[in-house]
């Protein structure tokens, strides 16, 4: 007989308009990893939330080590030993690693918080699974990686024997990515059992005991990740068969339609975010920015698209100096931007779907006229796209963005930025969370972009994404473009390389100039 | 749907302030039944109270409709008293000093205090688009100005016998006309409540079809997206409260120069503060305001009637108006309500 220490079993769990789990079992086996696949909605995150104890599920079972278990809210998951690390990490970033795991439970000695005895165990936490945190730094001082890692030892701290993994990779460069691996198998040396929520399958293939696939809501299928290939696992998750690499006939770059001129752009926090930095962008190419995350790809964005006031330099789009221009106009002259962040940029959430998708075109016909909106033309505009994109709402255009899963979401925003026909695309993550059916689409619409003759400036924390796409790729780091190279001739061990400063000439091969 | 779940949480609200009133009047003796029949006949019972009911809802509708644009925008003005009081002095100012036909008088008091409580709303506005001044603090401070603006001006330049009051608005001045006075026996009653009725048809318009409403209701739900879009937020934010005083100026001069006779120093008036409670029971929507506002309007007209007849003091009144508002502030619990039941009702199909 197997030993299950976690079963859920027939979970069902009905959303307004929307069946997110439909009798849902998984069952999670003692010391092994299982990874949770799925397409973006498919209900891999409501699942979670229901172990968790952050939803209540219609109908269904939780066992734990064979017990019927009520989880009602996540301080009774956390004492049944559930922990989880969720996609965005919650901690103080002014508070030391020690004062981030103890809280909410902090050791008392007399009046006192006893920092030193949590310390000591902190350490000894992080010495059992190599870990390797300091527990006296402060999170603000330490990069991503070290700050999931902070969020483990905090599960660890409260005794989790179920450790949840909500995508963890998705903010880590390559380096950090392979120490996760080896974390989570010092994890599981140790007796510990991991659910890995994911949609990458070469982490699944990597790591993962079993996998279980879930679509629209039901369960598809559990198979033993060593009997079977990424192939198949995409086609159980997507429901056809998917193709990885990125069909792109080479194309010849034309004219320089995006030039930037030694930039510099303070952050929110006044730092130096961007250095000095120049770039030209062609018609006809797809140009990726690789970089850890936090190197000034977001202020150079922000600055591009005209959210962020720039402190020197110049910025040209078709030759025309756009560097003072407003958000408004340099939509107008061309640009289209797929933001970092769908939730607080891209959608108003609180507006309907229809009313998201004319959100820069809202004043121009024939949306409105004469300063009324035309409702007819705003649905019949959103229909449309809803449709050519594939973006799967319950109550259609009416429904209301927020109610939308991620990656709904995020195929409308891409969508309607498509939709301008813009001459140069930013496009920031645009496949951030999105399962691997959704980013081949979009993918291929990127390309299309670059095909027509556009051009696309493409900035990603995934390096695959990159490596995949991009005709050119210049790498960021402090703020400063370290080198431009052919994605053909370069290995993701190189531009990992430079990702971390050390410039093109510590790096041999495969660098123009 | 959305609709129907405002119009549930209103109702839930206004029947739980009810009940809290009806346990107040039995705590202090008084029998609940006659208590509400007397408080509902005072607001209703006859044309002439109906008539002061809705004379009491005409400016209760136009500063609950000046809270509403305001909240729907994202910004949480506090401004309508000082806007009312500055939109009423204007109004009285020309009233006392001008000399035209009526029609004309009128068109002229109303574009008067509409621009006056615009000043007065866009300055925080401005002050919030430009330093980023909160509007809570600084719609307050208006009010105090506008205060002792009123406090000066009145004596100094329109007193007639008395220091703490205006002289009486002249007929040709005063929003009341005969036909509707006589049509509804002798009542409070003024043009002002077409005022209303339009400010609030306006105000579903432009809210709900121009793309101004679309623009400022973007601002309202989310600064970021709405600045990703390129819509001028800092604007907007000073636009909308620009809005939002002319509205309550409106409001203004159909209280000083319509529902009353004069304009008294030194008070305040409640109707800028009743606006919050009008806004947040009628869910920010112009016919939820017009509705929550006759509601008040009832309550304000017949609490007398209810003192007079039954003893119970009209302070009742006042407390179940601060109960109501207290539910319908913790609204979202009936929304939650509201969405069992619907779950409930579902799965029994």
């Amino acid at each position: 007989m197997d030993d299950y220490i976690v079963e859920m079993l027939n979970i069902t769990k009905r959303f307004p308009g929307i069946l997110a789990n439909d009798d849902i079992s998984i069952r999670l086996r003692k010391g092994e990893i299982l990874a949770l696949l799925g397409e973006n909605g498919a209900g891999k995150s409501t699942l979670m939330s229901i172990l968790f104890g952050l939803y209540k599920a219609d109908s269904g079972t939780i066992r734990l080590r064979g017990k019927e278990a009520h989880v009602s809210n996540p301080n009774v998951a956390n004492e049944l030993g559930i922990g989880m690390v969720h996609q965005h990490f919650k901690l103080v970033h002014n508070f030391t690693v020690t004062e981030n795991i103890i809280l909410g439970l902090e050791p008392i000695k007399g009046l006192v918080v006893d920092l030193k005895s949590a310390a000591r165990r902190i350490e000894e936490l992080s010495e059992t699974y190599g870990l390797n945190v300091d527990p006296y730094a402060r999170i603000e001082d330490i990069t991503v990686g070290m700050q999931q890692r902070v969020e483990i030892l905090k599960m660890l701290y409260r005794n989790a024997e179920v450790l949840i993994f909500d995508e963890p990779t998705g903010v880590l460069t390559p380096q950090e990515i392979d120490d996760l691996m080896a974390i989570m198998r010092n994890l599981i040396a140790e007796g510990k059992s991991i659910l890995l929520i994911t949609h990458k399958l070469k982490e699944i293939k990597a790591i993962a005991d079993r996998c279980t696939v879930i679509r629209r809501g039901k369960v598809i299928g559990t198979v033993e990740v060593a009997d079977t290939d990424e192939a198949r696992m995409a086609e159980m998750m997507v429901g056809r068969a998917v193709s990885f690499t990125v069909d792109k006939a080479p194309r010849e770059p034309g004219a320089v339609v995006l030039e930037i001129d030694r930039l510099n752009v303070l952050s929110s926090r006044k730092t130096q975010a961007v250095k000095d930095l120049s770039l030209e962008l062609r018609c006809g190419e797809i140009l990726g920015i690789a970089g850890v995350d936090g190197n000034g790809q977001t202020e150079l964005v922000e600055a591009l698209t005209g959210l962020r006031k720039v402190q020197s330099g110049a910025i040209r789009l078709k030759g025309v100096d756009v560097t003072r221009a407003t958000v408004r106009s340099r939509i107008r002259s061309g640009m289209a931007h797929i933001p970092e962040d769908r939730q607080s940029r891209g959608l108003v959430l609180d507006y309907s779907m229809e009313d998201n998708l004319v959100l820069e075109v809202y004043g121009l016909p024939p949306y409105s006229r004469a300063g009324f909106l035309d409702r007819k033309a705003i649905r019949e505009h959103a229909g449309k796209l809803m449709e050519d994109f594939d973006v799967r709402a319950g109550e259609g255009s009416f429904a209301v963005a927020r109610s939308l899963s991620g990656g709904n979401q995020q195929k409308a925003i891409v969508g309607r930025e498509i939709d301008h026909d813009p001459d140069v695309l930013v496009a920031v993550q645009p496949t951030r969370g999105l399962d691997v059916g959704s980013i081949e689409y979009i993918h291929k619409r990127l390309v299309e972009q670059r095909d027509r003759g556009k051009a696309v400036l493409l900035v990603s924390l995934e390096l695959d994404e990159i490596m995949d796409l991009s005709d050119r790729i210049a790498v960021i780091s402090h703020g400063s473009i370290v080198g431009t190279v052919d994605p053909k001739s370069v290995t993701e061990a190189e531009i990992g390389l430079m990702m971390t400063g050390v410039g093109p000439s510590g790096v041999k091969k495969g660098v123009e100039k | 749907m959305k609709g129907l779940k405002n119009l549930f949480t209103a109702l839930a609200a206004v029947i739980l302030g009810l009940l809290a009133g009806a346990v107040l009047m039995w705590a202090i003796g008084a029998n609940p039944i006659e208590g509400f029949s007397f408080l509902f006949r005072g607001g209703l019972m006859n044309v002439e109270r109906i008539g002061n009911t809705l004379a009491t809802a005409t400016t209760l509708t136009l500063t609950g409709l000046a809270m509403a644009f305001a909240f729907r925008t994202g910004l949480f003005s506090i401004g309508a008293s000082g806007q009312m009081l500055i939109g009423g002095l204007v109004a009285t100012a020309i009233g006392l000093s001008l000399h035209l036909p009526k029609w004309e008088m009128l068109t002229l008091i109303l574009l008067a205090a509409m621009l006056a409580g615009a000043i007065w709303g866009f300055i925080p506005g401005y002050l919030k688009a430009r330093f980023n001044v909160h509007e809570v603090v600084s719609t307050i401070m208006l009010n105090w100005v506008a205060y002792w603006v009123v406090y000066y001006t009145i004596p100094a330049h329109f007193k007639a016998n008395l220091e703490t009051e205006s002289a009486r608005i002249p007929d040709y001045a005063s929003l009341k006309v005969s036909w509707l006075t006589q049509f509804f026996h002798g009542s409070f009653i003024n043009l002002g409540v077409f005022v209303a009725i339009a400010c609030a048809v306006l105000t579903a318009i432009v809210l709900n079809k121009s793309v101004l409403g679309y623009e400022l209701k973007a601002v309202g739900y989310s600064k970021t997206a709405a600045e990703f879009a390129g819509i001028n937020v800092a604007k907007n934010m000073a636009l909308s409260l620009g809005i939002s005083g002319a509205l309550a100026g409106l409001a203004g001069a159909t209280f000083y120069v319509g529902y009353a006779v004069n304009m008294q120093i030194g008070v305040m008036p409640t109707q800028g503060m009743d606006a919050i409670a009008v806004a947040l029971l009628g869910a920010n929507s112009p016919l939820g305001v017009v509705l929550a506002a006759i509601f008040f309007g009832i309550l304000h007209s017949g609490k007398g009637f209810m003192n007079a007849m039954t003893g119970i003091p009209p302070e009742i009144g006042d407390t179940i108006i601060a109960i109501i508002i207290y539910f319908a502030a913790t609204s979202v619990l009936f929304t939650r309500l509201f969405d069992g039941l619907r779950a409930r009702i579902r799965r029994r199909q």
